[in-house]
């Protein structure tokens, strides 16, 4: 790997003489265009970490490297302003309208006018919230959710490398907080920042993580590796312990539908004879066939029993496919439409509906197992 | 989402709102009151005298010179002050100066113009002096708890995005305090002004010396026309003060 964007050198803090020190000889590494997601429990060091590198916090000891250049001895207003912050409680400026809250780091750098008022409009677009509507607001009419969005337009507004986000959508209601995870993973992908994430919920930190590194007190670090990794081989009983017992189903959202090997039963395809039907079910191991119509899209699933009531035609007998899956979705959607479905399996479909295979809970399995 | 009023920001609370109202309203009673006493009691040529034109006229002068200066002087002491005390490694000495101001304050101002006579002598200086440290104290509590009362997040974001101390000090901690810094600005304005009424009692003039001689030669529309003077100044001065703590509040909160 290339030169990292962040190093953290065998740095240590300490209040006072006798404590415990809060940081405790740590070094740490970020990769350019990374998320690296600080994890562990409450008072294990993690905020502090992530006050270091923009030196909020000032090391005891220890060096900090941003892009190959010791930090610990330039001004730190000036490595700040080019360091995007993004705290819990957002902190904006309640004197201050959105317009004059975003604007607030391309000031200090000396922007001129019309720049400055473009970016403010590009970067509410930016996080989903309308120029026009928010600009000229101030932060108390906003809920918790746009004023964290309007939080991590102003901390994107210089183009900042690096981002540090100290558990951002921690105060944020559950429905509100997965959509802003899902919306800032979206942004990233485009971005591409570096970003330092700090969380002391594990499933955040699957879901928002390139590479994870747990914590324990001291900020001495557990485990560090891919979300991946972490689940399917905990360190220790440290690790373990923090994943929970759900460390499986967590997984779960980290895979998708198309690296499984779909199940193929057999198909029928519309308009089909009741004797071919029953003999290509007779001739599969499978209890059940699935009728797909003209476009090859499944319609229904098909068993001997509604071969069997003759009053019918197959068109209409047997029981509807009403959840398709497709190659995207995570094998936690699977499972629940796996468990949904009446004959405990899941039809999964390409993006038009086109019909693919199948997802069973054998071929979940041997995917699982075959990880650890 | 969540509704938002659009006319937030014109919508002030009832107290807020009295605030504006209830000064002007005493003064305007206080002035009928004065004004029926000047009309309708017997005013003999004593009164007359004390009453004269010109000595209100300077009596008011010295009154106003009297509640500006030491107003001034406490802005002046209290706001720095109270912002150096709140800065980081202070907290001794702003717990030092919190107590001994109170000190300061629970003598009663009489005493206290008479401790500053015995060094500084006669004069509107001493009262001056005396006013402000009795008056010190409301600035520098309110300043102090306004700077304190400044959401940590606030700080720590404008840190964090490279704010400097001092920027940090002038775009976000004083217009967040503005408004409890004024409130207590206001109290001090209206203490000086009130008091200055015994500035007589050391030389310092002021309509002090209207009631004193009302009292001493028993002329009771004198003393009622005197203490209405005083009263009405310092309810001026408070309106003035409402004012200004409600337009220099920046929009937003």
């Amino acid at each position: 790997m290339s030169e990292p964007l962040i190093r953290l050198e065998s740095v240590s803090k300490s209040y006072g003489s006798g404590a415990e020190p809060a940081v405790k000889k740590l070094t740490l590494e970020v990769e350019k265009g990374e998320v690296l997601v600080l994890v562990g429990p409450s008072g294990c060091g993690k905020s502090t970490t992530l006050r270091l590198i923009n030196r909020l916090i000032e090391p005891t000891s220890g060096k900090i490297f941003l892009n190959g250049e010791d930090v610990t001895d330039v001004d730190p207003s000036e490595l700040r302003r080019k360091i995007g912050y993004v705290i819990q409680q957002v902190g904006l400026f309640p004197h201050r309208t959105i317009a004059e809250n975003i604007a607030t780091v391309p000031k200090l750098l000396g922007w001129d006018k019309d720049k400055i008022e473009s970016r403010i409009d590009e970067m509410l677009e930016l996080v989903s919230m309308d120029p026009e509507t928010y600009r000229d607001r101030y932060p108390k009419e906003l809920s918790g959710g746009q004023a964290q969005r309007v939080g991590v337009a102003r901390a994107l507004a210089a183009d900042p490398d690096v981002l540090l986000m100290d558990e951002p959508f921690g105060a944020i209601d559950p429905i509100t907080r997965d959509r802003l995870q899902n919306e800032f993973l979206r942004l990233q992908q485009e971005l591409k920042k570096t970003i330092v994430f700090v969380t002391h919920d594990i499933d955040e930190a699957i879901k928002m993580g390139n590479r994870i590194a747990i914590l324990r007190e001291g900020s001495e670090i557990a485990q560090l590796d891919t979300p991946e990794a972490i689940l399917s081989h905990p360190a220790d009983e440290f690790v373990e312990s923090f994943l929970g017992s759900g460390a499986i189903l967590k997984g779960l959202t980290l895979k998708k539908v198309r690296d499984i090997d779909l199940h193929q039963v057999p198909t029928l395809t519309a308009p089909v004879a009741r004797d071919q039907a029953l003999q290509a079910l007779q001739e599969s191991p499978d209890q059940v066939a699935v009728l797909l119509d003209d476009k090859e899209q499944p319609t229904r699933w098909i068993d001997e029993k509604a071969l069997n009531r003759t009053s019918q035609p197959i068109e209409k007998s047997g029981r509807p496919v009403t959840v398709n899956l497709q190659p995207e979705d995570t094998l936690q959607d699977a499972l629940t439409t796996m468990l949904q479905s009446s004959v405990g399996m899941a039809v999964v479909t390409d993006r038009k509906g086109k019909y693919l295979g199948c997802c069973t809970i054998e071929s979940l399995a041997k995917l699982i197992m075959s990880e650890g | 989402m969540s509704t938002i009023s659009p006319n937030l920001s014109n919508r002030t609370p009832l107290s807020e709102r009295l605030d504006l109202i209830v000064s002007p309203i005493f003064a305007v009673i206080l002035g009928i009151i004065g004004t029926a006493v000047w009309l309708y009691s017997d005013i003999d040529s004593i009164t007359e005298d004390i009453l004269a034109p010109e000595k209100l006229q300077r009596q008011l002068g010295e009154t106003l010179l009297l509640g500006f200066s030491s107003s001034i002087l406490v802005i002046l002491v209290a706001i720095p002050l109270g912002i150096v005390v709140t800065r980081k490694g202070f907290p001794r000495l702003k717990n030092f100066l919190v107590d001994t101001l109170g000190l300061a304050q629970a003598l009663p101002a009489y005493g206290l113009i008479v401790i500053f006579f015995s060094f500084m002598g006669a004069g509107i200086t001493t009262v001056i002096f005396a006013l402000a440290t009795f008056s010190l104290l409301p600035v520098l509590r309110n300043t102090i708890v306004g700077l304190e009362q400044v959401d940590k997040s606030v700080i720590d974001a404008g840190r964090g995005m490279g704010y400097t101390s001092r920027q940090i000090l002038m775009k976000i901690e004083l217009p967040l305090s503005v408004e409890v810094i004024i409130a207590g600005i206001r109290t001090a304005i209206v203490i000086n002004v009130g008091m200055s009424a015994l500035a007589f009692l050391v030389g310092g003039g002021g309509l002090g010396e209207t009631i004193n001689s009302g009292l001493k030669l028993d002329r009771g529309p004198a003393i009622l026309i005197g203490a209405v003077m005083v009263a009405i100044l310092a309810l001026v001065f408070d309106f003035l003060s409402a004012l200004a703590q409600k337009y220099l509040k920046p929009k937003g909160l």
